[in-house]
């Protein structure tokens, strides 16, 4: 059995800073991912970050990537296992993993979940036709292994990840022939959405996919029009010749380690769904446990990467390892978090932040 | 903020005009224009400024602040805005045409002295242009400010451009 200070489970934005920062705070670390590279959805991300200088904005993700994976390297006292799946996570602090075929255990005094989020599906005729695929997909062949997804898209979703994918498809030389939208309103950054509109893609808010047809694989599309009621308007439905629908019709947080290690969990539309009840600190109701990033609510890989750090030095402060300046690291990254969440776009997070914490974690009770 | 924004990514009239310096100014030559109409936690455009024109952010979630008898038109925020959403325009290039420097990240970059398609917010060919400068080096990190020469009364519109079908 392997023994270590803080296990981080997961190598994404949330995850690496974890580990980092866990390790600035004395600890030392093993970093678990199940891919065979660290960074998670960061080394699809080919464009400038927003957020401040302090989370490296105006830095692709990419290069944000290397730079983060590069620092968890050069530090002895951080474990990298790739190629390794969290399997379950129990009340005697153990984690079992499945490692390239061998089962193995691992036992840490503090665990950082960091695993992430799952893309949802949408419901439609014909959407089990190749041809379909999640935005993610796309992103990984395009940006992993450098395969175009095929000639003619239609993006499902014009959220941040709608609007990027679509630009990078215009990039590797791919036609965007339309994104459609269900809400009336472009739910992702307003410049990702004017970048594409110039470079000629129209963006069909409050259009849906009714079905992909195709004999073997997509051969087109199906769109019509919502009214503001989000039911399809009679006699507006048409064709779009396309040889890919791409959804990217929203995250949910993958959170299924935390239900099997029983945290409390509770259902927050504002965080994408199912997420562990947190301290401030991100302690779930089981000491043990901290998460961060996606799979503690849907939200910016900016704030990602400033929750894995307030995660890891926390769960380093918490297991009596206090170098004189985690206190300090810990106040700075979360008043960084409260700056990247304080405007128009954060309110949906604080929300669900402040629901999440309306209640007791440490109580077996629901919303009274 | 403009509806039609949230509705299309298109700003309308009134919301360019919002962003827009003085006619005066836009006389005395090259000016950054931020289009910039969200307020999202962004704050690298006042950072790059070497001359401090685009003011330090109290909030890092309000929209950017110029000062335009501050700027020169550099356009470093043009290839540092992760919005690509900064432009310069220099309504004075010459008797008929102005300047306009805008961000590009596709390849392959244009020829200076190509013609290309000039196209506007909503993607469509308004006209002409002329590739007059590419710049394109390490410190603006794969976002390459392109300068094109287009008809004054385009200056407005004009916010990219498309290779071919154009004089070839």
């Amino acid at each position: 059995m392997k023994t270590v200070d803080i296990c981080v489970i997961g190598g994404g934005p949330a995850g690496l800073n974890a580990a980092l920062a866990a390790a600035q705070g004395g600890a030392s670390v093993l970093l678990l991912d199940d891919a065979d590279y660290l960074g998670g959805q960061l080394v699809k991300q080919t464009h400038m970050f927003f957020g401040s200088e302090k989370q490296q904005a105006g830095t692709r993700g990419i290069d944000i990537a290397s730079t983060l994976v590069q620092a968890v390297q050069s530090i002895p006292a951080i474990d990298v296992w790739l190629e390794t799946t969290a399997l379950g996570l129990y009340d005697d602090s153990v984690l079992t993993v499945e490692q390239q075929g061998r089962y193995r255990k691992v036992k840490a005094k503090r665990f950082i979940v960091a695993t992430g989020a799952s893309e949802k599906m949408l419901a439609f005729k014909g959407n089990d036709l190749p041809g379909v695929y999640g935005a993610g997909a796309v992103q990984t062949l395009m940006n992993v292994f450098g395969v175009r997804p095929g000639q003619r898209v239609l993006m499902v979703g014009a959220g941040n990840i709608g609007l990027i994918v679509s630009y990078q498809l215009l990039q590797a030389g791919v036609k965007v022939e339309a994104i459609v939208e269900g809400s009336p309103q472009i739910g992702g950054y307003l410049v990702h959405a004017s970048k594409i509109r110039r470079a000629g893609v129209p963006i069909l808010t409050s259009h849906t996919i009714l079905e992909a047809y195709g004999e073997n694989a997509v051969e087109g599309a199906v769109i019509c029009e919502l009214n503001r009621a989000w039911q399809i308007i009679p006699n507006t439905a048409r064709r779009l010749a396309v040889d890919v629908i791409c959804l990217a019709v929203g995250l949910s947080p993958l959170s299924d380690l935390l239900w099997q290690a029983d945290c409390r969990m509770l259902y927050t539309s504002e965080l994408g769904g199912h997420v562990a009840w947190r301290d401030e600190n991100l302690r779930t109701s089981q000491p043990h446990i901290y998460i961060a990033g996606d799979v503690a609510g849907i939200e910016e890989a900016s704030s990602a990467m400033v929750e894995g750090a307030v995660a890891g030095y926390a769960a380093a402060k918490d297991i009596g390892l206090a170098p004189m300046d985690v206190e300090q690291r810990l106040l700075v990254a979360l008043e960084q978090l409260k700056e990247l969440r304080s405007g128009p776009v954060g309110e949906k997070i604080r929300l669900g932040i402040a629901e999440v914490q309306s209640v007791r974690g440490d109580i077996d009770g629901r919303h009274t | 903020m403009d509806d039609t924004l949230r509705r299309t990514g298109v700003p309308d009239k009134d919301a360019v005009q919002a962003v827009y310096p003085t006619k005066d100014r836009l006389e005395r030559g090259a000016v950054a224009i931020l289009e910039c109409f969200q307020n999202i936690p962004c704050n690298p455009c006042a950072t790059c400024c070497p001359r401090r024109a685009i003011k330090a952010f109290l909030d890092i979630n309000d929209p950017p602040v110029i000062d335009w008898e501050k700027c020169n038109g550099c356009a470093i925020c043009v290839a540092n805005c992760p919005g690509l959403a900064i432009f310069v325009v220099d309504e004075n290039y010459s008797p008929t045409e102005a300047l306009i420097k805008l961000p590009y990240e596709f390849v392959p970059l244009p020829t200076v002295g190509s013609l290309v398609q000039a196209i506007n917010r909503a993607g469509e060919v308004v006209g002409t242009a002329r590739v007059v400068r590419v710049q394109n080096p390490p410190n603006f990190d794969r976002t390459a400010v392109v300068h094109i020469a287009v008809a004054r009364e385009l200056a407005r519109e004009v916010r990219f451009f498309a290779l071919g079908g154009v004089g070839a």
